[in-house]
């Protein structure tokens, strides 16, 4: 052995590893199997994580939760909810009445669609269903002006609940459109925002028309 | 080869007075700084010609094909390749829009803002506008005219959203297509007309509508005679816009067919903004007072009201 004592490792090159092999692997919580728990649970946690999603749009801070575990089952119910609600409106003749369910439906989910393709054509670094979700759950805040009309409306429909009308929807109109700039507005090429955010308030506009222009039979 | 220059160069000074055309200046054109500035020394010569190249930019029309051709290579399938008709900054859609809403007289919108840049942008969103602008306009019109009588009951007419739609949007494609289709044919049998691309003629219609927008406000106004002084205000000034667009392409063919192509154009374009006019805002009635006498002037109050 008297080689072997010229043999020197350097101070700087560390030395490291596991000689002992773990036996029963620890899971990391991604792996985390969906069907042994109870169905409540499941759901449970779906629920915990749409509720959260719609305080953050109430209260719009920049936080990244919104877009980085998007859903779109916020959407749907907001979307359905909405579109109930705007039913059961003046329809003397059925062609000048107010929209139909599948209308409201059509216009939210491609106006949309046809909103974050154009975000994406202008060179945004979002993903689709991360725009479609932030879209979608930013519409919270007219599905909430649209109780608040309807509920008016059942007191009376004169000249005083429509100023209060007027008032809650363009009040929801700007949160709504505030709350998505928020949330989108980073992820767009800076000299193109301008041209990002309008459509975004051209969609909240109509949806905002139609609210407003609800009367009931 | 300059004497049947000058004497068209003539004929088009008298016959249409649209371009401010300065028959004998040599002009160095400032406002288009990325035209090669070598082309005008050269022209020097011949000094009919040097207003239309201004205009027709026949020089560096072939300039502006390599250019295109070497933006848009990505294969049509990708998402990149689409992406190229987006290419626009703010600055940019608003000076266009800025353009189309104050034309100059003798410069061309394409030449000028376009410049083979040509965007879907604009006439996409600008047509969505519209189509809402008009519908929500006509309905609140329609709520204000009508609103003191007692049979009325307000109805949101949504369908009308519908049409709207299909109208401009199928105007805002469709007659470019069929304007693309016609140049190109003319083209393949009279030389030397300048040619645009679909997508610049799409572009120039497009933002040509803007100022359709805030005629569409302007139009709740309930008087007859502010709808069609608004009317004819802002048709002249989009029609301009197309006019000069469109004259100098078809200038050099047979003058009947030149006449005829930009008769139509304008003549679709009023169409559009009449037809618009009729079908969204109900005619405003006359400012008779309500029949307030009906045992005396009963039958007469019945049918003044309309």
């Amino acid at each position: 052995f008297a080689g072997l004592a010229d043999v020197s490792i350097s101070e700087d090159i560390p030395v490291e590893g596991e000689i002992t092999v773990p036996v029963g692997s620890q899971s990391p919580d991604e792996d985390f199997s969906t069907l042994d728990e109870p169905v409540r649970d499941t759901i449970l946690r779906d629920l915990k994580a749409v509720g959260k999603k719609f305080v953050h749009v109430m209260y719009p801070k920049k936080s990244s939760t919104l877009l980085r575990d998007w859903d779109l089952w916020g959407p749907l119910v907001l979307c359905v909810s909405l579109a109930l609600m705007l039913q059961g409106g003046s329809a003397d003749s059925k062609d000048d009445g107010g929209p139909q369910f599948a209308e409201v439906f059509v216009i939210i989910w491609f106006g949309a669609v046809v909103i974050t393709l154009n975000s994406k054509l202008l060179g945004g670094t979002i993903s689709f269903f991360q725009s479609l979700c932030v879209l979608g759950y930013c519409v919270l805040p007219l599905t909430v002006a649209m109780l608040v009309c309807r509920l008016v409306l059942l007191a009376g429909s004169g000249t005083v609940s429509f100023i209060i009308r007027l008032i809650v929807v363009a009040a929801m109109f700007g949160w709504s459109t505030l709350a998505s700039t928020a949330f989108l507005a980073d992820s767009q090429p800076p000299n193109r925002k301008a041209l990002v955010v309008y459509p975004i308030s051209l969609f909240y506009f109509v949806i905002s028309w139609m609210i407003l222009t609800f009367t009931p039979q | 080869i300059a004497s049947p220059a000058m004497h068209l160069f003539a004929e088009f000074d008298d016959a249409a007075n649209l371009l401010a055309a300065n028959p004998d200046a040599t002009t160095i054109s400032i406002d288009e700084p990325v035209e090669i500035p070598k082309n005008q020394h050269s022209r020097q010569q011949e000094t009919g010609r040097e207003e239309d190249d201004e205009l027709l930019g026949t020089d560096d029309s072939d300039k502006t094909e390599l250019l295109a051709g070497q933006k848009k290579s990505a294969p049509f399938w990708t998402f990149e390749y689409y992406q190229t008709f987006f290419d626009v900054d703010t600055y940019q859609v608003l000076d266009r829009i800025k353009g189309s809403v104050f034309p100059v007289p003798g410069k061309n919108f394409v030449r000028l803002y376009i410049r083979s840049n040509p965007d879907l942008y604009g006439p996409f969103w600008i047509c969505a506008t519209l189509v809402f602008t008009i519908a929500v306009s006509g309905n609140l019109s329609n709520f204000f005219i009508h609103l003191g009588k007692p049979t009325y009951r307000y109805v949101p007419e949504f369908r009308k959203v519908s049409i709207a739609a299909t109208t401009i949007y199928a105007y805002a494609w469709l007659v470019p297509l069929a304007l693309w289709g016609f140049l190109m044919w003319r083209n393949s049998k009279v030389m030397n007309i300048v040619s645009y691309s679909f997508l610049e003629i799409v572009c120039v219609y497009g933002y040509s509508l803007f100022v359709y927008i805030p005629t569409a406000i302007l139009w709740i106004i309930p008087q007859k005679v502010v709808r069609w002084v608004l009317m004819i205000f802002s048709l002249c000034l989009s029609g301009s816009v197309l006019v000069m667009t469109f004259w100098p392409a078809v200038r050099d063919d047979n003058r009947r067919i030149a006449l005829a192509t930009v008769v139509t154009i304008v003549l679709l374009h009023a169409l559009l903004a009449v037809g618009c006019l009729a079908y969204f805002f109900d005619a405003p009635e006359v400012d008779f007072p309500a029949p307030v006498t009906p045992t005396l002037n009963g039958t007469i109050g019945i049918t003044k009201s309309h």
